[in-house]
């Protein structure tokens, strides 16, 4: 089927035993390579929240210092991006999306994702719940850098990295999907690395 | 952020390889011949796929350098040293082998001469481009795009290269076009010289006031330093459009 490479091999770096590294992806190793389609935002922290809404209104919002004091996990996870590098064993701290979503009105089946500067992400319920979400705000045992979406971001590491929107601001429940920024663009609608769901239609 | 929807099947197509030649010491220039290529707008790319006798694949995006009028899809692919992709493309690759791409990706980072004649609204507004390196490649295609439409949409590049030796896409730069050299100037140049900033930004760019479109492409140092610069000018983040690269990761 595919076009043979000739002479073409794995780079030595891209070789790991444990099945860790899902179809298509890299080791970028010590690297932790940035991508972002505007500009880094600066919210200071006291004008800083993080909302939670449904299709009627605000249900909860939480200011920075409150944000700061809800029940907070540690996490070790591998992430992977859609443009074919993985990082391993990443360690971050935060909020689970659990905790913050807890009393979610049954109808809701999908959260959009809505961050500073205007970046969306749309995700089912079922994918952000159980254990598989966070909003974190500490990367490596130090707060999360504006570059890497600081003061805090979402990390749904099970699946493609732009799923895990920098710069989070707020979190629309919805009973029915509605495409974010990316997956308006061409990009898929789930993004399931270990099911190579790159792009429309993988 | 908003942009038009595309919910289109991207599928793998094979490319046959025409020309690849040496853009500059550490870039080449791909030519591509690529059957049932469904066309693009100037600004996106597309994801090479290389397939290794043993099944192994690895796929790396490059931007299209070439514009939609151009048959031929053209990439410039700069040589990283101990990368596992760049390395085969530059040195390997020959005429008439064959590698897979799949595209166009990316509705975003876009700018095309249609959409500004459709919108005068948004065509009056002048179009700004600022490249570091060979994130000069989408915008070879838009200023190529922009000459051969005859397009009324005014627009600049600055462009920032190490040295006069790694300036690429020479053919489609113009008089809209500004060059810094940031390793030193050669006798009689008279281009800028040195990183851009703030200052060269002002003296070199569309103003605030003319309410640019702005589009940064290069290394993610490159792009964070630009883009931090112009939002200190005066320039709002929803008017600043980037396209970052590389970075800490590693080569490829």
């Amino acid at each position: 089927m595919s076009v043979l490479s000739r002479g073409f091999r794995r780079g030595r770096s891209q070789e790991r035993s444990d099945g860790r590294l899902p179809p298509g992806q890299y080791d970028a190793g010590d690297g932790f390579p940035v991508l972002s389609a505007g500009p880094t935002p600066s919210t200071p922290l006291d004008r800083w929240d993080l909302t939670v809404h449904d299709e009627t209104g605000e249900r909860h919002r939480w200011s920075w210092e409150e944000f700061r004091v809800l029940p907070r996990e540690a996490v070790s996870v591998d992430i992977h991006c859609v443009t074919t590098w993985s990082k391993f064993d990443t360690r971050w701290e935060g909020v689970s999306l659990d905790t913050l979503l807890q009393d979610a009105p049954t109808t809701a089946r999908f959260v959009l994702a809505g961050s500073d500067g205007g970046y969306t992400t749309n995700l089912p319920l079922d994918d952000v719940t159980g254990g598989r979400a966070w909003v974190v705000d500490t990367y490596d045992g130090r707060p999360l850098a504006p570059e890497h979406g600081g003061p805090a971001r979402l990390l749904v590491p099970h699946l493609y990295f732009w799923k895990s929107a920098k710069w989070v601001r707020r979190l629309t429940l919805l009973p029915h999907d509605r495409p974010g920024f990316w997956e308006t663009f061409g990009y898929h609608n789930h993004g399931d690395p270990w099911l190579e769901q790159r792009y429309s239609g993988d | 952020m908003a942009g038009t929807a595309l919910q289109r099947r991207l599928t793998w197509l094979t490319a046959q390889v025409r020309d690849n030649r040496s853009e500059s010491p550490s870039v080449h220039r791909l030519v591509l011949d690529v059957p049932g290529w469904p066309g693009h707008r100037a600004g996106q790319h597309v994801v090479v796929r290389l397939t290794a006798e043993d099944g192994y694949t690895a796929q790396r995006s490059y931007s299209l350098a070439s514009p939609p009028e151009e048959p031929d899809l053209h990439l410039l692919v700069a040589r990283l040293d101990g990368g596992e992709v760049s390395p085969y493309l530059t040195d390997e690759l020959r005429a008439d082998d064959q590698v897979e791409l799949r595209g166009p990706i990316g509705g975003f980072f876009v700018w095309s001469a249609a959409a500004d004649r459709r919108d005068a609204q948004e065509g009056r507004r002048p179009v700004q481009l600022v490249a570091g390196g060979s994130g000069v490649a989408p915008f070879a295609a838009m200023l190529d795009h922009h000459r051969r439409t005859g397009s009324p949409t005014r627009l600049r590049l600055l462009y920032s290269a190490s040295t006069q030796e790694e300036i690429l896409a020479r053919d489609v730069l113009g008089p809209e076009t500004t060059v810094t050299l940031t390793r030193g100037v050669p006798a009689g140049w008279s281009g800028e010289a040195g990183r851009i900033d703030a200052d060269m930004l002002r003296r070199r760019t569309f103003p605030p006031d003319e309410d640019p479109r702005i589009f940064v492409c290069g290394a993610t140092m490159f792009a964070e330093a630009v883009s931090s610069s112009l939002l200190d000018l005066g320039h709002s983040p929803s008017s600043i459009r980037i396209e970052r690269y590389g970075s800490s990761g590693e080569p490829s």
